[in-house]
């Protein structure tokens, strides 16, 4: 390994963790359960802004998987959701008015409550439209994964993120609160990612799905990534990089394979695509404050598309996900 | 009282209790061993939890680690302790914290009680087992460790290999034959008191203390001096990974473990409530008499591990990204690429797709599109026809490809004025077939009739693409099959190659073929080639066509002239 390089990444995380530390400010403490929290206990990180509509069925859906503790931060919604949330029995919130670009697309302030709160237990940090597939999570909570991953000495877990989206126009998938997105957003593209490695940090690079094809084909290399690493290991050392894409200390984005064998993964089902999409695209663009500014959004409010072709796969579960190879069972049997 | 049970417990100690009662209603008296790693609070609990168990005792403790020593005096301690208490018993069975009894305990006494003289434990030697961590075999037993390998690694290694190149080897205690094997056993009372009443045990003790894994090998090697009848297998379930690490069972491994009429399976998840509330499970009627049957396990875990070293062939995936130098197998299955042949021939695509049953692509590398076979804007998977995105990873692009059609055999279209960024992949790829029929691309420039310096400057353009991909097919890192003729040899007998692709094609011998592709009119090819000749370039791809081709009575008509032999 080339020390100057392992240094300068050790400095690169520092500064970030001194950063997030500096970001707490912006944080104020709207209601705090976390005395709650036992050793042991699965814990859930997301920033949301304006989500309500979705986050009745998103914390059905991670309960229902064994998150004992979720830990959000509100980003100034106005929609009613930060209430919502902290009226939820296993919810701690936190709430900012401050611009979510300038705390790296709200990791800054994820990352410093990971390091107050996160440290030696299982953290799966997840955006409110991304649910979380891993194998046999039909049958084994998310903590039957943590004791396996804990008995394999593995601290961090691979997913790619899939874009899934309706057989129509994705205006015509309305949504309802409380409903399950993919009742009508169920198909997604099953072979058309593109993976590269990041040398630097170790980690894949994925881009590809219909997000690709359909609003980046022209110019692929601004096409978003899809490679996340949602579930580790916490240590109060650690942290994000962007998104939950990279992380550090490097050794964490190791979470593939290089000999040919598949290492266990998961996906996390992206339900961007149902009919709030429009809506939210005109809205995030105009505020600018995501990823290169917003032009990700910018490009989506083009139109509304239809995604699905003859090729596409309609979800069964995740079994039908680790046949096409969009997931693995590694040695978990 | 016929079988007693010796438990060694460390954690989840809820679900131990649950277990001991088991064995206790079933009417065995059980030993526990606790580590000595259990907090004096936990322990003192546990203890009072089974206190209204009269037939349950507590040995002296030890501190256990993985693979060392102390999980051999613990087991010691518990049978000594055992034998004390209850000195007539017929077998002493060998469990865990997370053992879980899957038939009733009284099946298991019967069984037993039919087989009184016999010793299970799996015993085998080091040359008979794959499946040793680390890579030592042999030498676990000639080495000593003092150092613990999962804490110390560093250490473990630099020792092992200081060893290693002093040539030290340490003398095996006469009469003993190292064995190894699961450390979960069951044995009679008579061979466990043989064990421990040995005169020579000191000797023994001290040999295997600096063994590495003492507790897969002590009993398994000393079975063999007092057993009069080994059955070298586990009464447990317990399956192990390539790291050396106990499978665990789940809720969703119920019936698995029914089926598979062990008595007892390890490890089981502390959680896994439905486990706990369905086992023991009484075979019905017949059932009762069933012998162990673990292969359908066997297999589960196998492919598991299976999975997880080798991996499915040709998946890229956040899990799997092999370097690609490692692997020679960089696709799914076998294709072809064939190059040339649809501009000797007019319909080729249509015809090869009839004949073989495949799918024919077209130029899946052409500079404006991926002309996918049905020439649609998308392709399995999702891939879309767009150059730009191919062009962005033309690899993972034909990669991909393969995977998503895996079943079916793939063909395409390829020359030198397409993308060639794929040429080194697909050379190394032991799953390419590719066929040449070099400087055929002279063909359409050749039809095209334009202005003939832009011809000129264009064919030699294509040669040199073309020279520089054939330079890579005959360079020694090329794993692909691969077959190149030029144009003029290949029109001379364009029977021998097409029958070798359409043969690789269908994966079995064709019959020889009768309904065969038209060939393009190459009537003026000599001349034109004759005319660049004249304008200083050097045709060298398409070989020796003579500049007096109208003449050359086997392509005068090339209407199927070759087919007549």
């Amino acid at each position: 390994m080339n020390i100057a390089q392992s240094y300068l990444l050790r400095l690169q995380r520092k500064r970030w963790k001194i950063r997030a530390f500096r970001k707490r400010r912006e944080l104020r403490s709207v209601q705090d359960r976390t005395g709650a929290i036992r050793p042991g206990n699965i814990l859930l990180f997301a920033t949301f802004r304006n989500e309500d509509i979705r986050l009745p069925y998103f914390f059905d859906y991670y309960r229902k998987l064994g998150v004992d503790h979720f830990l959000l931060v509100d980003n100034d919604s106005s929609d009613g959701g930060g209430d919502y949330a902290a009226n939820q029995p296993d919810v701690s919130l936190w709430s900012t008015d401050a611009g979510y670009g300038n705390a790296r697309f709200g990791i800054d302030w994820l990352t410093y409550l990971q390091s107050r709160y996160a440290d030696g237990h299982w953290a799966l940090t997840v955006d409110v439209d991304e649910f979380f597939v891993y194998p046999f999570c039909d049958t084994r909570p998310l903590a039957a994964l943590g004791d396996w991953l804990d008995a394999s000495e593995v601290r961090s877990f691979g997913t790619i993120m899939l874009d899934m989206y309706p057989k129509e126009r994705v205006s015509t998938a309305v949504y309802e609160r409380g409903t399950d997105p993919f009742a009508m957003a169920n198909w997604f593209d099953a072979g058309n990612h593109m993976i590269s490695r990041n040398k630097r940090l170790r980690n894949l690079w994925i881009q590809g799905g219909p997000r690709a094809r359909a609003f980046f084909a022209d110019r692929p290399a601004k096409a978003p990534a899809l490679n996340k690493i949602p579930f580790v290991k916490w240590s109060k050392r650690y942290t994000y990089v962007s998104s939950t894409h990279m992380i550090l200390p490097r050794g964490l984005n190791l979470v593939y394979d290089q000999q040919g064998g598949e290492k266990t993964s998961g996906v996390l089902l992206h339900a961007k695509f149902i009919n709030i999409f429009g809506d939210r695209a005109a809205q995030e663009a105009a505020r600018a404050e995501h990823y290169q500014k917003g032009n990700e959004y910018r490009r989506y409010t083009q139109d509304d598309p239809i995604l699905w072709s003859e090729w596409s796969h309609q979800y069964v579960n995740w079994r039908q996900l680790e046949g096409l190879g969009l997931m693995s069972k590694g040695n978990w049997a | 009282m016929s079988v007693g049970v010796i438990m060694l417990v460390h954690t989840a100690l809820d679900r131990a209790e649950q277990a001991i009662r088991h064995w206790v209603d079933g009417g065995c008296p059980v030993v526990v061993h606790v580590d000595q790693k259990v907090r004096p609070a936990d322990y003192a609990a546990f203890v009072g939890s089974l206190a209204d168990l009269p037939d349950v005792r507590f040995c002296k403790r030890h501190a256990c680690d993985w693979g060392t020593w102390a999980l051999v005096e613990a087991t010691q301690s518990a049978a000594a302790h055992l034998l004390e208490s209850f000195p007539t018993l017929q077998h002493i069975y060998l469990a865990s914290g997370s053992c879980l009894p899957l038939r009733p305990v009284p099946d298991l006494r019967d069984y037993l009680a039919a087989r009184p003289e016999t010793d299970f434990i799996e015993s085998t030697t080091t040359a008979d087992v794959p499946w040793t961590v680390g890579g030592l075999d042999e030498e676990r037993f000639t080495l000593r460790f003092p150092f613990s390998w999962r804490r110390q690694r560093k250490l473990f290694d630099f020792y092992v290999r200081l060893q290693q190149a002093v040539g030290y080897k340490r003398r095996i205690p006469e009469n003993v034959v190292p064995h190894m094997g699961s450390q979960w056993w069951c044995l009679t009372g008579r061979t466990v008191a043989a064990i421990l009443n040995d005169p020579k045990r000191t000797v023994y003790e001290r040999y295997f203390r600096k063994v590495w894994i003492p507790d897969e090998s002590y009993f398994q090697s000393l079975v063999r001096l007092h057993s009069t009848k080994v059955e070298s297998r586990s009464l447990t379930l317990s399956k192990f990974d390539y790291q050396g690490k106990p499978h665990i069972f789940y809720d969703d491994h119920k019936a698995l473990l029914r089926r598979s009429a062990c008595f007892v399976a390890r490890k089981i998840w502390p959680r896994a409530d439905v486990l706990y509330d369905s086992f023991p499970v009484a075979m019905s009627g017949k059932e009762q008499f069933t012998e162990p049957n673990p292969s359908a396990a066997d297999r589960i875990f196998a492919q598991a591990v299976e999975r997880r070293t080798l991996g499915r062939p040709g998946l890229l995936m956040q899990s799997r990204f092999p370097s690609s130098d490692r692997d020679n197998a960089m696709t799914a299955g076998p294709y072809s690429v064939l190059q040339g042949l649809g501009d000797v021939f007019e319909g080729f695509e249509e015809w090869l797709a009839k004949t073989t049953g495949a799918t024919v692509h077209g130029h899946l590398f052409a500079p404006d599109r991926a002309e996918f076979s049905g020439r649609g804007p998308l392709f399995a998977g999702g891939l879309s026809d767009n150059a730009m995105l191919r062009d962005y990873n033309p690899t993972n692009f034909l990669i991909n490809l393969i995977w998503n059609t895996r079943g079916t055999h793939q063909a395409f279209q390829f020359g030198p004025r397409d993308t060639q960024d794929i040429n080194w992949m697909v050379a190394k790829d032991t799953d390419a077939r590719i066929s040449v029929v070099s400087g055929a691309w002279m063909i359409p420039l050749f039809k095209a009739r334009q202005e003939f310096s832009d011809l000129r400057k264009e064919a030699a353009r294509l040669q040199q693409i073309e020279h520089e991909h054939l330079k890579i097919l005959r360079s020694p890192y090329t794993n692909a099959r691969v077959r190149v003729q030029s144009l003029a040899e290949f029109v001379l007998a364009p029977m021998d190659m097409l029958q070798l692709i359409v043969d690789e094609m269908s994966e079995q011998t064709h019959p020889r073929l009768t309904d065969v592709p038209q060939m393009a009119d190459l009537t003026g090819l000599g001349a034109f080639l004759q005319d660049l000749r004249n304008q200083g370039m050097h045709p060298f791809l398409t070989g020796d066509f003579p500049a007096n081709l109208e003449r050359d009575s086997t392509l005068q008509t090339p209407r199927k002239p070759y087919l007549v032999r």
